[in-house]
This record gives structure tokens, sequence and C-alpha cells, in this order.
């Protein structure tokens, strides 16, 4: 029987992913990354099952109490728990960054990588998509249409609508990487022994562009959190009684010093999420780049 | 005004030319040179007690492979190691020593004392002043002299390397002149303060053969000039053959041999340099036999081995060898040898040290007759690139004439070598030939049908029959795969992995390549480039294809390794019947692989014919001086050749010359023709004719021309 594998990427060998989930286990910041992610994620989703209160007012909770054993993060003065909005918008920030950077990676990368290795018209027609995308400013159109759709306020309405706009930025940088890569000799042998396109792309270009690629995403994380919380500001994004972190900074930002206990919790779990995507990217850079030495031994 | 007048005289007036004999103290004198660089893997010790003089007026060659710390002993000397090299032992410069001198101090010594020259003459000139002002700046860096005067020396100096009109020329920018050019402002930059040592650094490994000739031979201009001594560092045994007095050969990180240049070609004394002489093809040889390769690679200079460093890979190696290093001593007159044993190679030749393996009776490989019907045949084959205008617009403002009616027949079980000096359409045509680049004129053929219109379908399984193997043996395979996924992803591509066998096929084809199956689940980063050319052969291998075209397919190995790729292309083409297209500008290898051949000039085929004819007997005055300009790595045949040189570099393929192409560079041109005879060249292109039985050659003067014939 003949096994014909047309286009596309086909199934890589066995072994190969479990050499990159070895080399991944062996990079230290990377696996206490996958830990800090897994307790946030335990923390946003498991949380709110255990505890009393959820992210909405509630009469029986005090108006701007300070930290107590009742309420371990305070109120807010119209009497949410802050501990209960923290988990609600952790929830909701993370579905919606996760959501954001796969669909902006996966698109954007695919775009650059055929508008890089085909050159030419095509090459021509979508990087000037790219651009037109590129000079419209996101957030004027939020704010011109955000009073009209109310359909944005959903957390995946949020995000395919970042993603639309967030993928064109790594676009670039995947067809700057796959420019060069096509030039280089492994593609030529590929196309002599018949290789698809398609195949060439995605079992050459894309995996050899992997590095600029997982960076560019990791640092997508981070962008998808805080527009998503201008756009709430716009009143586009997740509206209340409804909880984004980036929502909760926004409504706090002028009580960080009379009421501090409002402020720090959802700006701490933005950098704190941040932080641990990219030690988890250098991870994965690195276990995916059979090159790196350092993480063999 | 009298220091002007004396650094100008210096020029004018040349010191004798003959080369002295040794006398006084030496101008430049190592002693037990160590140099050690810190890595993330730690210390690499890169030079390791290297010793050596040289007299005034003398020549030294230092040969070695990559690796073997050949360049990193001369930059210590010239105090341009990178920061954090360790460096120990003496170096001096007429008797007074420069290691560790402080930077300004060692300023003085540069480029008055000691002049470098280095590889890559592009990026040691600046591009943003005239080469006049920057051989003007090199002299009033070390004297007194006004700019006019400096600009007139500049003149002079570029007069002396051999540059046509220097006058016009000094006012050239870098980027205005050809590699050969560069290189020769380059040395006259090093000349310009009359230095007392020129150290040459690979100075013409970028180079063509031709343009290689011309440079050497300003070296030696420059030597009869200012009468310094030279040291020639280089991988090309050919080079140091025909140029040095001395010839000293380093092997990781030492000199194992060093001595009179004639008596180390001849009888070499230490089995390195056996082996190295004995894998390099000789360009004057017959095509008989299969080349003797040292097996093994250079040890790495992280943690030496105790023993003698070539032990692991030299036959005669006893328990003593890797007990214990052997020391450079004396084995006769002005000859020192780093071997235990190096009495017992007076009488050994390569051949039986290192076991040659003798080449299959010719009766097995027949080249088909000359009447059979080739296998891939190409006609008229053209292509041209267009070069765009810089901006938004980028108008189509010129083409780059690549391939310009290339016609070859390749026949079954046959090699068929493709020769010509860089930009000469070689790779072009050969990418042509396996439609990787679409023809804009012509037809190719394989087994009769015509290829050049073929659908994506049925090109696709043409593929099967043709394979490619690649030069750069570290850019052609995916750093993102295994090697048993390399070489098993052509058989995935066309649906044969199960068939064929899947794995098991794969460790067949990795045994018959000469690795082994367990090297199949490791990456190509963990190979040496020997071994992963290899890897590249088997992956053109794994489809079981009729014709290989192979583009310098060991342009990029160290000559110790080159021989056993070749051997191993030449079993293979044996084993499995293979057409070879071989791509190449090294006519020695050429030499011993091809049976015929096709030289290349400006995109056109100007002559081609079995190869013992091109070689013995040229027609073509191109053919001719290539054939010339490649050195042999022996010193007596080097000094008593007879040596076509041209002038010039070759045209620009974006408005190649009328007429003949060849005619801007041709010495039968300029020296023999008449202007009638001449007019002919000019205007009307010669076409390629039948000179003899399968010799065709396009030359309206073509005529035969022994290069061989010796003197007594």
């Amino acid at each position: 029987m003949s096994e014909t594998v047309r286009d596309g990427a086909p199934p890589p060998p066995r072994g190969r992913l479990r050499t990159v989930a070895a080399r991944f286990a062996r990079h230290r910041p990377a696996m206490a990354g996958l830990a800090a992610l897994a307790a946030l994620v335990l923390f946003a989703f498991a949380g709110p099952l255990l505890w009393t209160w959820d992210h909405t007012v509630s009469g029986e909770i005090p108006s701007s109490a300070p930290p107590g054993p009742e309420h371990p993060l305070g109120t807010t003065s119209a009497g949410n728990d802050v501990l209960g909005q923290l988990m609600r918008g952790m929830q909701q920030t993370l579905k919606v960054a996760f959501t954001v950077t796969v669909l902006a990676t996966v698109v954007g990368s695919v775009w650059g990588a055929v508008a890089g290795y085909f050159r030419g018209w095509v090459d021509a027609v979508l990087m000037r998509a790219v651009d037109v995308l590129l000079i419209v400013p996101l957030l004027v159109v939020v704010a011109a249409v955000g009073g009209n759709v109310r359909g944005g306020t959903t957390w995946y309405g949020v995000a395919l609508v970042i993603a639309a706009f967030a993928w064109t930025p790594i676009s670039r940088v995947v067809r700057g990487v796959v420019l060069s890569l096509r030039e280089q000799e492994f593609v030529e042998a590929a196309r002599a022994a018949g290789a698809s396109h398609a195949r060439i792309v995605f079992r050459h270009l894309l995996p050899n562009a992997a590095g600029p690629i997982i960076v560019a995403a990791t640092l997508l994380i981070a962008v998808a959190i805080l527009v998503e919380a201008a756009m709430s500001f716009l009143g586009f994004g997740i509206q209340a009684p409804d909880v984004s972190l980036g929502l909760m900074v926004q409504h706090a930002k002028t009580a960080a010093f009379t009421r501090p206990w409002l402020f720090y919790p959802p700006g701490l779990a933005i950098v704190l999420i941040a932080l641990v995507i990219n030690f988890i990217g250098d991870g994965l850079r690195d276990a995916l780049d059979p090159r790196q030495a350092m993480v063999r031994s | 005004m009298t220091a002007e007048e004396a650094a100008v005289e210096a020029v004018s007036d040349p010191v004798a030319g003959s080369r002295p004999a040794r006398e006084g103290a030496p101008v430049l004198e190592i002693e037990d040179l160590h140099v050690s660089f810190p890595t993330e893997d730690g210390r690499v010790r890169a030079v390791r007690g290297v010793s050596y003089r040289v007299h005034r007026g003398e020549a030294l060659g230092i040969v070695g492979e990559s690796g073997s710390g050949k360049s990193v002993a001369s930059l210590a000397v010239m105090g341009l190691l990178p920061r954090g090299a360790e460096v120990r032992g003496a170096a001096r410069v007429l008797g007074e020593q420069v290691l560790h001198l402080p930077d300004e101090e060692l300023s003085r010594v540069r480029g008055e004392r000691i002049a470098m020259i280095f590889q890559d003459p592009l990026t040691s000139l600046n591009p943003v002043y005239t080469v006049g002002r920057q051989i003007a700046e090199a002299v009033r860096a070390h004297r007194a002299v006004s700019e006019r005067k400096a600009l007139e020396r500049a003149v002079e100096l570029l007069g002396a390397v051999g540059i046509p009109r220097p006058e016009e020329r000094v006012r050239s920018y870098p980027h205005e002149l050809s590699g050969g050019m560069r290189q020769r402002v380059v040395i006259a930059i090093a000349m310009a303060n009359d230095p007392d040592v020129m150290i040459a650094d690979e100075p013409t490994t970028a180079l063509d053969v031709t343009v290689q000739a011309q440079v050497l031979e300003a070296l030696e201009a420059a030597r009869r000039h200012t009468g310094a001594a030279l040291v020639l560092i280089t991988h090309d045994l050919g080079v140091v053959a025909g140029h040095v007095d001395r010839v000293a050969v380093m092997y990781a990180g030492r000199v194992v041999e060093e001595g009179p240049v004639d008596a180390v070609f001849s009888r070499p004394r230490m089995p390195y340099t056996l082996g190295l002489l004995g894998s390099r093809p000789r360009l004057d040889e017959e095509r008989v036999r299969r080349l003797a390769p040292i097996s093994g690679a250079p040890p790495t200079l992280l943690a030496p081995p105790p023993g003698c460093p070539f032990a692991p890979r030299c036959p005669m190696a006893e328990d003593r060898c890797t007990a214990e290093e052997p020391p450079l001593r004396s084995v006769g007159a002005g000859r020192t040898a780093a071997c235990h044993f190096s009495e017992r190679l007076e009488e050994d030749g390569a051949d039986t040290l290192f076991g040659r393996p003798d080449r299959a009776p010719p009766s097995t490989a027949p080249p088909a007759p000359d009447g059979a019907a080739p296998l891939l045949s190409a006609k008229g084959l053209v292509k041209h690139f267009p070069v765009r205008s810089k901006g938004v617009v980028r108008r189509r403002i010129g083409d780059v004439h690549a391939v310009c009616g290339v016609s070859l027949d390749l026949r079954e079980h046959e090699t068929l070598a493709l020769v010509g000096e860089s930009g000469c359409g070689k790779s072009t045509t050969a990418r042509l030939l396996l439609r990787l680049l679409t023809p804009d004129a012509g037809t190719v053929e394989f087994e009769g049908a015509d290829i050049a219109g073929l659908p994506r379908a049925r090109l696709r399984r043409l593929r099967q029959d043709m394979q490619i193997v690649f030069q750069d043996p570290f850019a052609s395979l995916d750093p993102r795969m295994t090697v048993a996924e390399i070489i098993a992803e052509p058989l995935r591509i066309h649906g044969l992995y199960r068939e064929r066998g899947g794995a098991a096929d794969v460790q067949r084809l990795l045994r018959t390549v000469g690795l082994g199956p367990e090297h199949g689940a490791r990456y190509p980063h963990e190979f040496s480039g020997g071994q992963r050319q290899r890897i590249g052969i088997a992956r053109a291998l794994a489809l079981r294809p009729r014709t290989l075209i192979l583009d310098e397919p060991v342009s990029a190995l160290d000559v110790s390794i080159q021989a056993g790729v070749v051997n191993l292309l030449e079993d293979l083409q044996e084993e499995f019947g293979l057409a070879y297209l071989f791509v190449s500008h090294d006519l020695s290898v050429v030499r011993h692989i091809a049976d015929r051949v096709a030289v290349m000039y400006l995109g056109k085929v100007v002559e081609s014919g079995p190869a013992d004819r091109l070689f013995t007997s040229p027609t073509h005055p191109y053919t001719q001086t290539l054939v010339s300009a490649i050195p042999l790595p022996d010193p007596r045949k080097e000094r008593r050749r007879q040596r076509i040189l041209v002038t010039g570099d070759v045209p620009s393929p974006s408005s190649p010359p009328s007429g003949c192409r060849f005619r801007t560079r041709c010495p039968k041109f300029a020296d023999t023709l008449s202007p009638a005879e001449q007019s002919r060249c000019i205007e009307e292109e010669p076409p390629l004719d039948p000179w003899a039985a399968g010799h065709l050659t396009a030359c309206h003067y073509a005529e035969e021309r022994a290069l061989w014939s010796e003197g007594p």
C-alpha cells in the first residue's frame, strides 16, 4: 500500500513530540512558569466554586471595606467582593487573551509565510491588506461602532475583534523570516524532491520560524489583555456587572492611593500572567530548536 | 623633503628579485606560541606550541585545514585576537618582542614592519573612501609626507601590483573594482611602508582561479619590490607549492612538519602531510585510481588527548602514539617533523600507507558510446534574470544573461562535468535541468520526453529520476528535522515510504553513504561537514534516481574530507549506474571524476569534450588559461610550467561583450591575432563546432595547445 501524503503538514514521527516535551521539561524557568500558569487557571476557574462571594453586587457586602477576614481583598464602593471579582475577571481575561493569541498567531503565521514564500503579486496583495489593517486604529473603530453593536459584550466577541487586528504584526515578522529562509538550500532540496508548496510552508518554513513566532505570540498576550481593558473602557468590551482584569484596573485607577486593594490585585495578576507566559514561551522556543545544546545536556 | 623622496625612492628602486639565501637574524621569529579561547564548552586550545622563523626575503607557507590554528597564530602576532584570548610564548619582529605590547606601540609595528593581507578583500577596504586615499592613509600613518606625495606613491604601488591605468584607479571606490582588483589594492596597502614581513591569510580563497593567478603574481611582485619576507597561509597545497621556499604543515594547533618545499612535497616525513598530498586529486594525473582518503575527522581542541593528535586517523599508529605526543624534531637537512616513526616514511607513498582503494577495472563502468541516446538532453537553454530599479515602481532596467543557449547531453552511467568560474551560469544551468528554474527558451528532454513544459503532477514523477546534491552541507539540511526524517522526506512526498520499507530503508541509505543507523535519530548540527554532505547524498539517493546533479558537492569540505566523499560518489556510480552532472570550479576534482567536461564562460559553453583531451590539449583559449591557472601540489612542476595569464576579470553578465564573449580577456586575441582577425572576434560570435570526435569548441581560431610539455 502506498501512503499518500499530498498536502499539509504530515503528522510528525512519534519520537519528535516526546523529545520536544523532554527538552521542555528540562527547562527550569519554563516548568516553573507552567506550574504557575496551572495555579492561575485553577484559581480563576475552580476558585469561584469554593468561594462564598461571586463578582456581583450583594446587599450583604459592606461598601468600601479594606481587606479583612470576611473579605480578604476588601470590597468595592458598590458592594462587590474583590476576591470574587478577581477570580471572575481573571477567568474572562485568560479566555480572551488565549483565544486572541491562538487565532492571531495561526492566521498571522500562515499569512506571512504564504506572502514571503510566494513573493510577487501574492506578497503584494497580502501585505497591502496588512498595511490597511495596520493604519486603521483598532480603538477608533471600536469607539465608532461600540455603541451600536452589543454582540461585542461577550468574551468571544471581544476576542474575535481583537484577533482580527492583532495578527498583522505577526504576519510581518513571519514574512521577514520566511523571505530569508526560502533562499536556503534545504528549501530548494525539498522542491527538488517534489514537495508541494503546502509541505514546504508547513513542514520546513514555519517550524524554522518558530522562534520569532513564539516571541511575538508571548508579547501578544500582554497586548491582548491591555486592549481588552481599553475596549471595556470605551463601552465595547466586557461590561459590568461582568468583569475582566482590565476593567477592574480601569475602574480602580483613581483609587490606587486611597483604596489600594482595588487596584493592586488585578494589576499584579496581569503582570503575573504576562511573566508566566514569557517563561513558557522561552522554554518552548528552546525546546523546539534542536541546536540549543545547553538545553539538551 | 628628503623623507618624502626616500619614501618614493623605495618603490622605484626595487630590491633585487632573486630569492636570497637565509642569512642573519630572522625578521619574524615565533617561539612556543600558545593561544587559547574560552568558550561555553570550555577552553579551546587553538595553538599549542608553535615555533617558526622567517628570514629576510624568504617565503614561508603555512598549510592546514580549517581549525588547525594556522590563522590564529598569525593574528596573535598582529595583536588582533579577540578579547579573552590567552596568549603565551614569544613573537619577535627584528628581535623585538611584540606579544603583549600595548596597542599604541603595536600600531607602530603593524603596517610599518608587519603587514597583513586578509581573505576577504571586500570587508578589508572601507567602502566610503577611494582606494587611493586608503593607500595614502597607510603611507601617512607611518611617514610624514604630504597628501600629494602619498597619492603619487599610491599610483606607483597600484602599478606595482599590476593594476592597469593606476592614475585613474586611485580615484575609484572599492565597489567599482572587482574582487581580484580589490585584493591587489589590499596588497598595495600592505606594501605601502616597505614592511619587513607580509602575512597573507588565505589571500586567494575568495577568488576565481584565473584571478587567483593574478593575485599570486601581485604578491610575488610585492615581495620583489619590498624585499619583505612572506608568510602565506592557505589550505591549498597547490598555492603553496609554487610560491614559497619553505612550508610548515599545521594540524590540531601544532606544526607537525616543516622544511624546504621541494623536500616536504616529494618526501613527507609525517603521515598527515602524506595523507594530505594523497587525498587531493591532481590535474596532471590520469584518472585511474581512487583517491587515498584520510579516515576520521580532525580532533576537537577542547581537551586534546594525550598522544599524537593525528594518531586516531593514522594508519601506522602504535601504542606509543596514543600515549606520548611526539615532539617536533629534526629529520634531515633543515627539516623537522612531529612523528615518532618518521624514518619509516622514507619509502612509503600515500598509496601504500593509506591504502588507496583500486578503482574497479574500467570495463565495469563503460560510458555509453557516443551514438547512444542521451538520458538527459538540453538544447538552447536560455535564462535571464531581470534587474529591477530600486523604489516603488521597480522597473525592469536590464537583464542578467545567466545562461545563453546552452546545450548538453548526459548519457547513462556517465559523469559530465560543468566547469567555469563564478557567475558563468553553471549552477543556473543545473537548476534549469531540474526545473527548479523555468527556462526562458530551450528544451530539456529526459529520455526523449520534453520536461520544460511539464505540468506539476508529471514533473513530480520526474523528480524520482533526477535528484540534486547541494554545495553547502550546512544550509541544505533542515535544522529542525532529524537525519532520518530528512532522508525519508523524498519517500514520504512520493508516497513510497511504507512501500520501500520505511525505517529499514532509511537505515540502508545511511549505511550506503557510510554512516551508521544510529545516526538517524540525531540532528544535522551534530555532524561534521563531510558527514552532512553524506546525509545530503543519502537524501538524493532515497528515490533511487538515475541521474544526480551535483552542485559543487565537495567545494565546502576540507581537503582530507573531500577524498572520502569523492570516492563515495564514484562507488555509488558504479553500484547504481548513476549518471552525474558534476558542477564544479575545481578542475583537479573534475579531472579525477569526469568522463566528459563542458567549460562555460559567461552563460555559454565554450568547449566540451572528453576529460582527458580537454585537460591535455584544450583548443579554446579560455580552457587553456583555466587549466594553466590551477596550481599543482608539486613544487618542481609548478615552477617549470608554462602559464597563460589572462588580464582583468569576468565582464558583467548583464552586458556581455559582442561577438566572442571571451575576447576582452583572451590572450590570443590580444597577443597573436592581426587586427583583421580581431574584428571577426568582435563582430561574429563563434559557434560551438566539432573539432574532433566528441570534442566541440567555440573559437574562430581554435588550436590545440599541449599544456604539460615539460622541460627535461
